[in-house]
């Protein structure tokens, strides 16, 4: 089975984030960029189903150089090859035309199953997987917590807020998942050293036929107008425990009216 | 006045969701609400009554099999039909998985821009949302067609505005690739009368420190007592304290009540992700330096087996 995996690049949600005051875009330059924490979940995934039933599995990246770190890192995994699309003139770009641009690519690819996080930490938008399916005409099952592959047959388990569905489509489709699917491998030295000799293809939008002017903030569909940083909540009372805890807990609820 | 269309976001079971009821209620600012039931057979008419209340002018129905089997697609397909022919002046979703993919094949088939995870709304199309885990606040607009935009659970307080809509029967014309992946079956696991996650005034979680699943029961008291929801921090949900589709937090959910309360929690930075916008922070936990306390507008430094219990029998003496 030749799998696609979509790995993006972000800013570490342990650390401090912010938007840069030039283009109100996301800061990458002063921060730790480091692989979605969800796409790792992916990558492990998409190495299962290749263990399970043989094929290729390829990482595709959207991203500045930089991101080139974040695909070795994805490839110290195991998947044998990768993808990175990197343009300046990408800078800026939009949901709807970062899936423009990522569709184009994966038409080249002619993957069986396009595997990704159901969100990104940075955006957390959740809209990729079925603007991609919307895009190339075919199935998206998101928010697997468990995916299973017979043949060209998929089943996944979509998490609801009841509880789950259970959904079903033929390959090709794209399928995203939540950290509840699986434990992600570590890379161990061996596969650290291979990734460096791992191909990566690169591609610009010149490649794929997209002109500049539909992507970044030139074809935004949307723009940020003002960015604020929220200021810090104030520190409320601390108390400790001295046999009355719990009361004056209740106490402090009753005088917010909660209670 | 120009048509919003609220898109429903209802259950068989829960009926129509608060969300709804909130979309509702901000749409009048940018127009005339109409809602948009998408379902099984006859769900309009289950819903009418409360769409009505809320000020729904006109309800555009688009139900059966062809839309209720299938995974977004068939929905996207109707609501992209509709806002061809009546050109509202916006389109609301709830900001829930589904809403959120909805407006994502939305914005693809009308190329049009979409903004998710508002908590408000202008009515020049400006949305409002908190970003970074609530770390910082970004105002946007869609630069391209009309605003689709996703609105967070808990955003504003749904005011009443009776009307009496009609129902209009929407032909669904789902294609073959909107059909390609088939809900076979549709599980609950969690049953309850406890309100929905992301829509509670009231949310009371655990963490790492409650220990076992057995122990969750003390937490479920205490959201039942101020008639909240349940939540678990990722630790909790990790150690298979409690299901995932509790866990707030960044790879969960995003929660904004009026009163959170955790419980055995120490705050790290993808569990504040999910809940640091809620109105009222309380904690309990017995180290004094965990990084909730620099939330919390109320503190309290101990062992949650003591105080949650006795914070129980206070409330139950209140009563």
């Amino acid at each position: 089975m030749n799998i696609v995996v979509l790995v993006k690049q972000v800013p570490d949600s342990g650390a401090e984030r912010t938007l840069s005051a030039s283009d109100n875009t996301v800061e990458r330059s002063s921060a730790n960029n480091v692989i979605n924490e969800m796409d790792e979940y992916a990558i492990e995934e998409a190495l299962k189903i290749k263990e399970a039933h043989g094929g290729e599995v390829t990482v595709l990246t959207m991203g500045p150089a930089g991101a080139a770190e974040s695909i070795r890192k994805a490839l110290s995994m195991g998947p044998d090859k990768a993808v990175h699309i990197e343009d300046d003139a990408l800078h800026g770009s939009c949901a709807v035309s970062t899936s423009k641009v990522l569709a184009t690519a994966l038409g080249t690819l002619n993957a069986d199953l396009i595997l990704c996080g159901s969100e990104s930490t940075d955006g957390r938008v959740q809209v990729m997987p079925h603007m991609l399916a919307e895009r190339l005409g075919i199935a998206a099952l998101t928010g697997a917590r468990k995916l299973t592959v017979e043949g060209s047959q998929l089943t996944a388990e979509r998490q609801t807020d009841e509880g789950y569905e259970v959904v079903t489509a033929a390959t090709p489709a794209v399928v995203s998942v939540w950290d509840t699917i699986n434990e992600p491998r570590y890379p161990s030295f061996k596969g650290i050293m291979a990734a460096k000799k791992k191909p990566v293809q690169s591609l610009s939008l010149a490649d794929l036929g997209i002109a500049a002017d539909e992507v970044g903030a030139a074809g935004a569909t949307s723009a940020v107008i003002e960015f604020s940083v929220r200021p810090p909540r104030g520190a409320g009372t601390k108390v400790t425990d001295e046999g009355n805890g719990g009361a004056d807990l209740v106490a402090y609820l009753a005088t917010e009216k909660f209670v | 006045m120009a048509e919003v269309l609220v898109v429903v976001e209802a259950s068989q079971a829960a009926g129509v969701k608060k969300v709804t009821l909130e979309m509702l209620t901000i749409a009048r600012t940018l127009g005339t609400p109409s809602a948009v039931v998408l379902g099984g057979e006859g769900a309009a008419a289950q819903f009418a009554d409360k769409l009505g209340e809320y000020g729904a002018a006109k309800i555009y129905a688009g139900e059966g099999e062809d839309v209720d089997g299938y995974l977004v697609a068939p929905k996207a397909t109707v609501i992209a039909e509709l806002v061809k022919s009546v050109q509202p002046a916006a389109v609301l979703l709830a900001s829930t998985q589904e809403g959120k993919e909805i407006a994502g094949r939305l914005a693809v088939k009308l190329d049009n821009g979409l903004l998710t995870d508002a908590v408000a709304l202008d009515a020049d199309g400006t949305a409002t949302q908190a970003i970074f885990a609530g770390a910082g606040i970004v105002k946007s607009k869609v630069t391209r067609g009309l605003p689709i935009v996703t609105i967070r659970p808990n955003s504003t307080t749904p005011e009443a505005a009776p009307a009496t809509p009609a129902v209009e029967q929407l032909t669904v014309q789902a294609s073959d690739k909107d059909k390609l992946a088939k809900v076979v079956e549709r599980v609950a696991e969690k049953k309850g009368s406890r309100p929905e996650l992301t829509e509670a005034g009231v949310v009371v979680s655990g963490g790492r420190g409650v220990g076992n699943a057995e122990n969750f029961s003390l937490v479920e008291e205490l959201a039942d007592l101020l008639g909240g929801a349940v939540g678990a921090s990722r630790a909790a949900v990790d150690s298979g304290f409690y299901p995932h589709q509790f866990q707030v937090g960044q790879t969960g959910k995003t929660v904004s009540p009026q009163l959170y309360v955790a419980l055995g929690i120490s705050g790290a930075i993808q569990h504040r992700a999910g809940m640091q916008t809620s109105k009222t922070i309380v904690a309990v936990n017995k180290d004094p330096e965990a990084p909730i306390f620099e939330l919390a507008d109320y503190g309290v430094v101990g062992d949650l087996f003591k105080v949650v219990p006795q914070a129980a029998d206070e409330i139950r003496k209140r009563k």
